[in-house]
């Protein structure tokens, strides 16, 4: 086989997994060549990361729920809602990690909530988290319905969402942490890839040819390095961008290698079976519901960090933004299917596109029907994907 | 007698690596019930579904004649047009619709624009008249048994105009009383002129209803046989397996039994949604090395017992006590049952015992795996030699332990739950049907795997079953259970399928 024929065997064989990839490498050379390569500037890529940050935050968590066939509804209102109690708290001089602190411990309390009503009262997720939604937007009008916005002037908060962290001494005029962090990352990715391939061989299971396996690691590499590169050459990695990647990174973990992670997807992929398998599906749901709660206290925490402030219609429609992130990145309602990483990716996507057409100056209402469009496509290459690759 | 309804010449049929179907012929006569037999995988679904038009005509070579015209049916529609009908296994009903509703569901009666629903009602009543006449057209089909709903899917096919009935194993899932009602109304649909093609893996049922049989195996029509040359079980088995099985249940070496690992008392469990005891006052034991059959008829309890040891996981109500390994126990939740030691396989395997969607692998590993964690993390090396150790053992075929178990067939997935009981080492393993809808061979397996965990790993096995030869064939002493409670125990020696069966409907 030679090697044209070959990569293309390997396109359509895992053309699910690719797809995304070539669509979001499609968006940005489009967009690209819209902005004559204002789009993929160091300041916009930094900028473009700042903003999907809490809507990624999100549809990790959303992700999850969606793969124990359920949904949360009430995350947008409840971010804001949180947003605006931090937004209090320092105002009132609380101080910063104890705040924090507050903030995601009442996240996973909200969660745990939702949780209940679902697992032990056996509510459906959309009617629970509906009325979580109308109730924490609620209460969120009524806080802020004395004040209006609450302007934050505690430095440190808001540089979660618009500083950067820390450079280490040096001379030259890029960020030399940011670059340092890029190889560790990419050392970090070739090594994880060599173990998993060295195994898989082991047990002569099908992995990639050497050729392919080389090209692939210095492909991804080079985008991996590119990427921190560019953020070098303007301000380093900004915290919001590292906390959506130690999240995904985490969640990453969780589901590919832990005995609860392994029960999340068992519980998503027939729940019967899971239960008589010993699993409690009752504290899955809990679980997965709690670490939404969680994720929103952070989506909350970095939307009000960015603003700087905290406003009666903070965190309107990010249920769905990171609903449809998470769709955009392959998760399945029938439950089971769906990679965290992937709906990062998503969030990237549908952040891309929003980005974009802000560059090219696309009007809001046309944005709704681009993104809209973009759905539809996203899912229905999934299924048919899907369906032939079975 | 050479009036053919229906001649299938020469059908081969090609998936991607495989010949499923191989130059197969199928002649059915006119007015007949025609059986079809072979191992799972022989090709006898394929074959249906190239004659309903699941596999549109191109897709396959050959030729279909049907009332002595040649059809290129290209989908499902096309066929039932002219009189084709199939029955699948799993039912095609709407449970939460009523009996008319379901038997008219695609081809409505209606007038003007409306369903006329007098008129569905009074249809529905007419067309049961031939099959069920006792049967309540306005219930939900979900209130009705297994047995029933397939009598009002014949019901509905019937509405169709049907002239060739095709029944895709019938009585793999009912009792032997129902099974006896659906064949009795075969055979009456045939004094009507239907024609019937039966597919079964019950060669008693076969014997007794089929006009002529085909059997296949591994895609080819390897025999033909007539009700006027006399049918024998052990000449169709030879058939299918192309070789003698002198004896379906393979010998114990040994039948020593130890101490009680297992007894309850007085032990009851009422289903609060259903509103009565699903268990009534059972008292039964199991021996170390021991295999006891559980027999019955369907809905006599026989599982709802099991679930209820097993943890509960329907929540029923309990009472009684329970002994377990020495000790008095009464689990919460199926994960105390599996740390203790009890082990279910359910009797769905794709509904409630496999995700149909991951791996071999991990559905072996599922019921245990916080033996495989290392520090934080899943060892996925010790994972993977386990499952090679139990894909060798069983012999699950299977090109690799990384496919889904959606992809194999009905032996290997069964193989693949039982494995996920054994990788947690159970004392006590609940098997519920343990062999239904799988072939001879791959039972034969089941059966040997059964005989060596109870002499050589010391293991004690309770098995559920429908099959009354299986229980005989297999059991060391058998619990008849009837409409919740136990209402008989036989020894080996004594037990013989009469007496069985007098106790299942003894209420």
């Amino acid at each position: 086989m030679n090697f044209i024929q070959e990569l293309g065997v390997l396109l359509k064989k895992n053309i699910r997994e690719y797809g995304m990839y070539i669509a979001l490498a499609f968006i940005m050379i489009i967009f690209t060549i819209l902005t004559k390569g204002l789009f993929l500037s160091a300041r916009n890529i930094s900028n473009l990361f700042n903003q999907m940050g809490y809507i990624a935050v999100l549809a990790v968590g959303m992700t999850l729920v969606i793969v124990i066939r359920h949904i949360d509804l009430s995350v947008g209102s409840v971010a804001g809602f949180l947003g605006a109690i931090a937004a209090a708290l320092l105002r009132n001089n609380f101080p910063l990690i104890p705040t924090i602190l507050i903030i995601v411990g009442l996240g996973i309390l909200v969660g745990l909530g939702n949780g209940f009503l679902v697992a032990n009262i056996g509510l459906p997720a959309f009617v629970a988290t509906l009325a979580g939604m109308m109730i924490f937007r609620g209460a969120l009008l009524v806080f802020t319905q004395g004040t209006g916005t609450i302007i934050i002037m505690n430095d440190t908060f808001n540089a979660i969402g618009n500083g950067y962290i820390p450079d280490i001494p040096n001379n030259t005029n890029y960020h030399l942490l940011t670059i340092i962090i890029g190889l560790i990352v990419v050392a970090f990715y070739i090594m994880s890839d060599v173990r998993t391939r060295n195994n898989k061989l082991k047990y002569n299971f099908e992995v990639l040819s050497m050729r392919m396996f080389v090209l692939k690691e210095i492909f991804i590499s080079a985008i991996i390095f590119y990427i921190f590169w560019t953020l070098a050459s303007y301000n380093g990695i900004s915290w919001t961008f590292a906390i959506t990647l130690i999240i995904t990174l985490i969640y990453h973990l969780l589901t590919t290698r832990t005995a609860l992670g392994r029960h999340i997807y068992a519980v998503g992929g027939n729940p019967d079976a899971a239960q008589l398998s010993g699993i409690d599906v009752k504290k899955i749901t809990l679980f997965v519901f709690g670490s939404m709660g969680l994720l929103t206290a952070i989506s909350g925490i970095l939307y009000t960090s960015r603003l700087q402030s905290a406003t009666p219609d903070a965190g309107n429609l990010f249920e769905l933004d990171s609903i449809a992130a998470a769709y955009v990145g392959g998760v399945s309602a029938a439950g089971g299917v769906g990679k965290v990483i992937n709906s990062l990716i998503g969030a990237l996507v549908m952040a891309s596109l929003i980005n974009g057409m802000n560059l090219v100056g696309v009007g809001i209402s046309l944005q709704y029907i681009i993104r809209g469009a973009v759905l539809i496509a996203a899912v229905v290459f999934d299924i048919k994907t899907r369906s032939s690759a079975k | 007698m050479s009036d053919y309804i229906l001649e299938m010449k020469d059908i081969t049929k090609d998936f991607p690596g495989v010949r499923a179907l191989d130059k197969v012929n199928l002649k059915v006569r006119r007015g007949e019930i025609h059986c079809l037999v072979g191992e799972n995988g022989s090709g006898k679904s394929t074959l249906m579904k190239i004659l309903s038009g699941f596999y549109p005509h191109g897709d396959f070579e050959g030729e279909i004649i049907f009332e002595g015209k040649p059809q290129k049916f290209r989908s499902i529609h096309d066929s039932e047009r002219v009189g084709i009908v199939t029955i699948y296994q799993e039912l095609a009903l709407i449970p939460e619709l009523t009996v008319y509703e379901n038997i008219f569901l695609g081809h409505e009666i209606k007038s003007g624009r409306l369903i006329d629903w007098n008129k569905t009602i009074a249809m529905a009543k007419q067309v049961l008249e031939k099959v069920k006449p006792d049967l309540d057209t306005s219930r939900k089909v979900k209130e009705l048994g297994v047995g029933h709903q397939q009598i009002v899917e014949i019901a509905k096919a019937l509405t169709k105009n049907v002239k060739l009935l095709i029944l895709d194993e019938p009585t793999s899932s009912l009792n032997e009383d129902d099974s006896e009602n659906l064949l009795k109304i075969i055979k009456d649909l045939k004094k009507q002129g239907i024609t019937s093609i039966l597919i079964s893996h019950k060669l008693k049922e076969v014997v007794e209803v089929a006009d002529s049989i085909t059997i296949l195996r591994d895609g080819k029509t390897v025999a033909n046989l007539n009700k006027e040359d006399g049918f024998s079980e052990n000449e169709i088995i030879k058939y299918m397996v192309g070789r003698e099985i002198e004896d379906i249940y393979p010998k114990r070496k040994k039948r020593e039994f130890g101490d009680k690992i297992f007894e309850i008392k007085n032990w009851k469990a009422y289903d609060k949604t259903l509103g009565r005891y699903v268990v009534k006052n059972a008292n039964m034991y199991v021996r170390k090395g021991e295999i006891v059959g559980v027999s019955g008829l369907m809905g006599a309890g026989r599982t709802e017992l099991a679930l209820s040891l097993f943890g509960n996981p329907k929540n029923y109500a309990v009472e009684g006590e329970m002994y377990f390994d020495g000790k008095k126990v009464r689990f919460r939740h199926p994960g105390e049952a599996i740390k203790a030691g009890l082990a279910y396989l359910s009797e769905d395997r794709k509904g409630t015992g496999l995700i149909l969607d991951f791996d071999v692998k991990t559905n072996i590993t599922i019921t245990g795996l916080r033996q495989l964690v290392r520090g934080f993390f899943i060892n996925d090396n010790e994972e993977i030699v386990l499952a090679e150790q139990f894909k060798e053992s069983l012999k699950i075929k299977t090109p690799s332990i990384e496919q889904k178990v959606l992809n194999l067939s009905g032996g290997n997935q069964q193989k693949v739950s039982i494995a996920k009981w054994l990788f947690v080492k159970p004392k006590l393993l609940i098997l519920d049907e343990p062999t239904r809808g799988i072939d001879v061979g791959a039972k034969y397996e089941i059966y040997t795997l059964m005989n060596k965990l109870v002499e050589e790993d010391g293991m004690s096995i309770i098995m559920i079953s429908s099959e009354l030869p299986e229980i005989l064939g297999m059991s060391d002493r058998i619990y008849v259970v009837s409409g919740g409670r136990i209402s008989g125990e036989l020894s080996r020696e004594e037990a013989t399928q009469e007496k069985i069966m007098t106790m299942a409907v003894d209420y």
